[in-house]
């Protein structure tokens, strides 16, 4: 494995109005490695990714992906880079307008890389390895459950062999069951396109299951960083008090204030 | 005063806002990749299916300008001006301003109303994710057929104004058919065509603008998305009175 990491953020900054939401993150995301990033709402995880993916501008820091400056690419570049990166939004954010096999083979499409018969058998083989039947690709977003829509988004974030995979809350709004079924479709999709994987969730159990490593954000800091494995015992006050969820702790205490 | 001086700061950032947005969008025009099948959905349901409500705008608008002008002009023993005073009417005026409302009304509000639903819904942020500028692939498409439907849309309102116009003037106000549509056809000049038709390619573009960028700039949910419907259509309408004038002022006035 290599020693320089996929995704290097240092002294990443960014505030909307008088409020400060990143506040110096450093984060170190290795080759071929999980980071699950825990914290409570409002903790800045969703800002910290948007900042990555470039959806969203800082005020201050770098972002390297594979040794690149994100902040200081040409658009061109910026979208090459892009194409090797999935991303697995909260709610799915499937295209309402587009049927499941065109959200699929989105990525493939609009670069006009492949005729849209070969993106339609591309989104059928994508969708038979998120355990959904080709049939599913006629339907529009709006007749498939939570967890197919999570699946569905899992595919499109795949179809294009992404070697970077973001997930923003992959379990949200599903039930344990099929949380623990989409979190084992993530595995096995990261594992098998080798690919390095940052995933943002308040669900312990999900983080437990994705992560190799993982962080924990509190106001806009990174508080603590450590094996995934090691969340439940991490020994670190503040993550304790977060995975137990305990109601007193040096977070409530906080909040109090 | 403060008051005062703080709208007209945002009034004046807001139409900043617009003008760029609106740029950003035309240099993506002449750049590939190109959305060919985007750009003809949004023509078909900028001119196709706007063409009943456009068409029936038109005639009805043509049958009271008939009348009225009638009422008007019968008491100066004028009325054999009524078929001149229905097509300039029509044709100048209320089929480019009524159509580009009816359009800014039915269209305007649906774009603003989809995409800001697609920035609510993470949709857009997607696109990008998915190594697709937004702008190009919403915007683009739906600024051009704006521009090219509305001339399309106006043309038919502004015959089928004139034939409201005649057929309450020969059923009702006891002109001859023939006489009146010649009446018509010696009054009518190119000019009024050529700027009808510019009008509306201008009208048409703002219906679009407006949509695309309060639904493209639409936050906070459901109520986000209905602010945005109703500052799409609200603000295309003013835009269209504004320009309609400016339009008229350029070509016509003496």
């Amino acid at each position: 494995m290599s020693d320089t990491p996929t995704i290097r953020i240092r002294g990443l900054t960014k505030s909307f109005g008088d409020k400060l939401v990143l506040d110096g993150i450093d984060l170190d995301v290795m080759p071929g490695t999980s980071m699950v990033v825990i914290g409570g709402s409002g903790s800045g995880k969703s800002v910290l990714l948007k900042c990555v993916l470039g959806l969203i501008q800082p005020d201050a820091g770098t972002i390297e992906v594979n040794g690149q400056d994100l902040l200081r690419l040409r658009a061109g570049a910026l979208d090459a880079v892009r194409s090797t990166i999935g991303m697995l939004f909260q709610n799915g954010a499937l295209f309402d307008s587009l049927p499941v096999w065109e959200n699929v083979a989105f990525g493939l499409l609009a670069t006009h890389a492949v005729t849209r018969r070969t993106a339609r058998v591309r989104a059928a083989e994508v969708l038979a390895q998120v355990g959904l039947d080709a049939s599913v690709g006629d339907l529009s977003p709006a007749e498939l459950s939570g967890g197919m829509q999570k699946r569905v988004g899992l595919a499109r974030a795949i179809a294009g062999g992404a070697k970077i995979l973001f997930f923003d809350e992959p379990t949200t709004g599903l039930d344990p069951i099929m949380g623990a079924v989409i979190d084992g479709l993530i595995v096995d999709c990261v594992k098998r396109l080798g690919s390095t994987a940052v995933a943002i969730t308040h669900d312990m159990a999900s983080a437990r299951r994705i992560g190799d490593q993982a962080a924990m954000l509190y106001k806009g800091r990174i508080v603590w960083q450590g094996a995934a494995a090691g969340l439940m015992d991490s020994g670190n006050p503040m993550v304790d008090q977060f995975t137990h969820g305990r109601r007193d702790g040096p977070i409530q205490m906080e909040l109090r204030k | 005063m403060a008051a005062v001086g703080r709208g007209f700061w945002l009034a004046l950032s807001m139409a900043g806002s617009i003008a760029l947005f609106g740029l950003n969008a035309l240099t993506h025009i002449v750049r590939p990749p190109f959305y060919g099948r985007l750009f003809v959905q949004a023509f078909v349901e900028f001119s196709y299916f706007s063409l009943p409500v456009v068409s029936l705008t038109a005639v009805f608008s043509g049958m009271v300008i008939a009348l009225q002008s009638y009422a008007g002009f019968s008491r100066y023993g004028a009325a054999t001006a009524i078929p001149n005073i229905v097509l300039i009417s029509v044709v100048r005026e209320l089929a480019p301003v009524l159509a580009g409302l009816m359009v800014a009304g039915r269209v305007g509000a649906a774009m603003a109303a989809e995409l800001g639903t697609m920035r609510v819904t993470d949709q857009i942020d997607a696109l990008t994710t998915l190594s697709t500028n937004p702008v190009k692939y919403l915007v683009v498409p739906r600024l051009l057929a704006g521009t090219l439907a509305l001339p399309l849309l106006v043309l038919v309102a502004d015959v089928l104004g004139v034939m409201g116009g005649w057929l309450v003037g020969t059923a009702k106000l006891g002109f001859n058919s023939h006489t009146y549509l010649m009446n018509t056809m010696d009054f009518l000049q190119s000019m009024d065509v050529v700027v009808s038709l510019a009008k509306a390619a201008v009208f048409g573009f703002l219906v679009a603008l407006m949509g695309c960028y309060h639904g493209y700039n639409s936050r906070g949910g459901a109520v986000g998305v209905g602010t945005a419907t109703t500052n799409a259509v609200v603000s295309a309408s003013i835009l269209i009175l504004a320009f309609d004038y400016v339009l008229t002022e350029l070509f016509f006035a003496q």
